[in-house]
């Protein structure tokens, strides 16, 4: 059949097909039809490609059949509405799925932290290698028993805060997490550096005799913060493995396959991120709370979440 | 034909072509983008400086949604559009060809801070240089590709009217293509320039010149094409 007559024959189907994308609610025919129709279309198409007819018709018939495509095959939605599901099951027994990265971020980022504080108990000069003079000063204001200014903040203050935090906080997660895929190194360099930055601030101010104030004041968040930072470092470490040593897939493949529990880690520790900025902004200010008291809520945040990481799921991990 | 498209398998046994959006017109979509973010943000932050510093705390957590949530979500919402990107007719579509949703699109913004290393999507476009499709990291992660939209079909392009005539000798299906591509396209350029073109096959129209090689051009179209 040569192109003139077949166009002809099919315009018509074409026309309504399109009119049918067009605007579905007032198709010519019925919608239950829509996907025989198709399947005619593509073979319009294959026909008219094989026959080697013009450009310009296999091209019109391309855009339709991909516009068709995109309407039949749109609405495969499956994912969504499992969040809780993720939440109580799904996040710990992912993260316990990759408890080798997850240990090799914790070492990453723990590591440093500790050996800051152990070391700046020793050398306290130590710290003016690793901050300027201006944040020491800024810290030593914020944090001076003396001043008390830390829980005097207002309403309005912890706002702004709050704002601040997650801003700031989940962007160096969010970094932590895609510097992985420049194989793992972004990653590493992220746990490590803020690692040494975190262990610094505590390791000196615990030395020059703040302990109280920072400590009543960082224990409550710890727990989540620091543990989501580590996640996003796993999570890139994920995406950093299957650009290493991708096994028996190519990078491209490994890389896809990989990226999907990742960004299901950052989801969870998005939200991790998103809670410890509530208690950093409006839990950890309040003097009004005893000492005691806020390290042990600090200390229970931790044996929660650790629980919560080690034990939740397991029930429904026989897939 | 020499273009940048990617051949997709559908489940129906046809392959469908995608045409793919190389760097210039991703980075001008991404500017229209990153302009209307920098918008909104300062409208939030004109509203907000009236309540102080709690104002200046619900800036900034609008920064973090504009930032990395809001592209996302209209990828998802949008049929794979930003603003930008339907401004350049540009979407973003899963590599088999469907409308991208969640778990892609968040995939490819999240990993956004990855492409702009070192800075300005360094790292990104030295990616898309090096592979088929021009996808930067996310994209690769993601498993998406940014296409050219599938915009409305364009009204058929009619071969003009010739006393139909066959062609001297046997022709392959490709010169025929080339016969017709030619023919559909005459309307696009001038009449002259049409008229040097079809001189240019000898074996077709022998030493017809001008609009004598012109009109027989056209017949062995309409031939070709069984009007």
């Amino acid at each position: 059949m040569k192109q003139a007559p077949f166009e002809a024959s099919h315009a018509a189907e074409w026309e309504a097909f399109e009119k049918f994308l067009d605007k579905p609610q007032q198709a010519p025919f019925d919608p239950a039809e829509m996907p025989t129709r198709f399947r005619r279309l593509c073979q319009s198409l294959a026909l008219a490609a094989e026959r080697h007819y013009s450009a310009d018709l296999v091209d019109r018939l391309n855009r339709l059949a991909l516009r068709g495509h995109h309407a039949l095959y749109a609405n495969r939605r499956r994912e969504s509405q499992q969040i809780l599901d993720f939440m109580i099951a799904g996040f710990p027994r992912l993260v316990r799925d990759e408890w080798r990265l997850v240990l090799a971020a914790t070492l990453l980022f723990f590591g440093p932290v500790l050996a800051m504080i152990v070391v700046l108990q020793a050398y306290p000069d130590f710290v003016h290698y690793l901050l300027e003079p201006r944040q020491i000063s800024s810290f030593h204001e914020m944090y001076d028993p003396a001043n008390r200014r830390v829980g005097m903040r207002e309403a309005d203050t912890n706002m702004m805060m709050f704002g601040f935090y997650i801003w700031n906080n989940v962007r160096i997660g969010f970094q932590t997490f895609a510097g992985g895929l420049l194989a793992g190194v972004g990653s590493a360099w992220f746990l490590a550096s803020n690692g040494v930055i975190i262990g610094a601030v505590a390791g000196y101010l615990t030395q020059a005799g703040y302990s109280e104030t920072f400590w009543s004041f960082v224990a409550g968040h710890s727990s989540l913060e620091l543990l989501a930072i580590v996640l996003s470092g796993a999570a890139g470490f994920k995406l950093g493995m299957a650009v290493i040593a991708p096994g028996n897939r190519s990078r491209k493949a490994a890389l896809m396959a990989a990226a999907r529990p990742a960004v299901r880690i950052m989801y969870g520790a998005a939200i991790m991120f998103f809670a410890a900025a509530f208690v950093e902004a409006f839990w950890s200010p309040m003097t009004e709370a005893p000492f005691n008291i806020k390290i042990g809520v600090g200390v229970a945040g931790w044996v929660l979440l650790l629980a919560y990481f080690l034990f939740a799921g397991r029930a429904r991990a026989t897939r | 034909m020499l273009d940048t498209t990617r051949r997709v398998a559908t489940p129906e046994g046809i392959e469908l072509t995608l045409r793919l959006a190389g760097p210039v017109p991703r980075a001008l979509a991404w500017s229209v983008d990153f302009l209307l973010r920098a918008a909104l943000v300062l409208v939030v932050s004109m509203i907000a400086s009236r309540f102080g510093r709690a104002g200046m705390g619900v800036v900034l957590i609008a920064a973090f949604f504009v930032e990395w949530l809001l592209p996302a979500w209209f990828e998802a919402m949008w049929g794979g559009q930003t603003p930008g990107k339907r401004l350049f007719h540009l979407a973003v579509l899963n590599d088999d060809g469907t409308p991208v949703r969640w778990p892609g699109a968040l995939t490819r913004n999240l990993l956004r801070a990855a492409d702009f290393l070192p800075f300005l999507y360094g790292v990104g476009l030295i990616t898309m240089l090096m592979n088929r499709d021009f996808k930067r990291l996310g994209d690769l992660a993601a498993g998406t590709v940014v296409v050219y939209q599938a915009e409305k079909v364009a009204a058929a392009r009619a071969i003009p009217q010739a006393p139909p005539q066959p062609p001297p000798l046997s022709l392959s299906p490709e010169e025929q293509r080339a016969v017709l591509d030619l023919a559909e396209r005459s309307a696009t350029f001038t009449r002259e320039r049409f008229e040097e073109l079809a001189e240019i096959p000898t074996p077709l129209v022998g030493r017809a010149v001008r609009d004598a090689a012109a009109t027989r051009m056209l017949g062995i179209a309409n031939y070709l094409a069984g009007k």
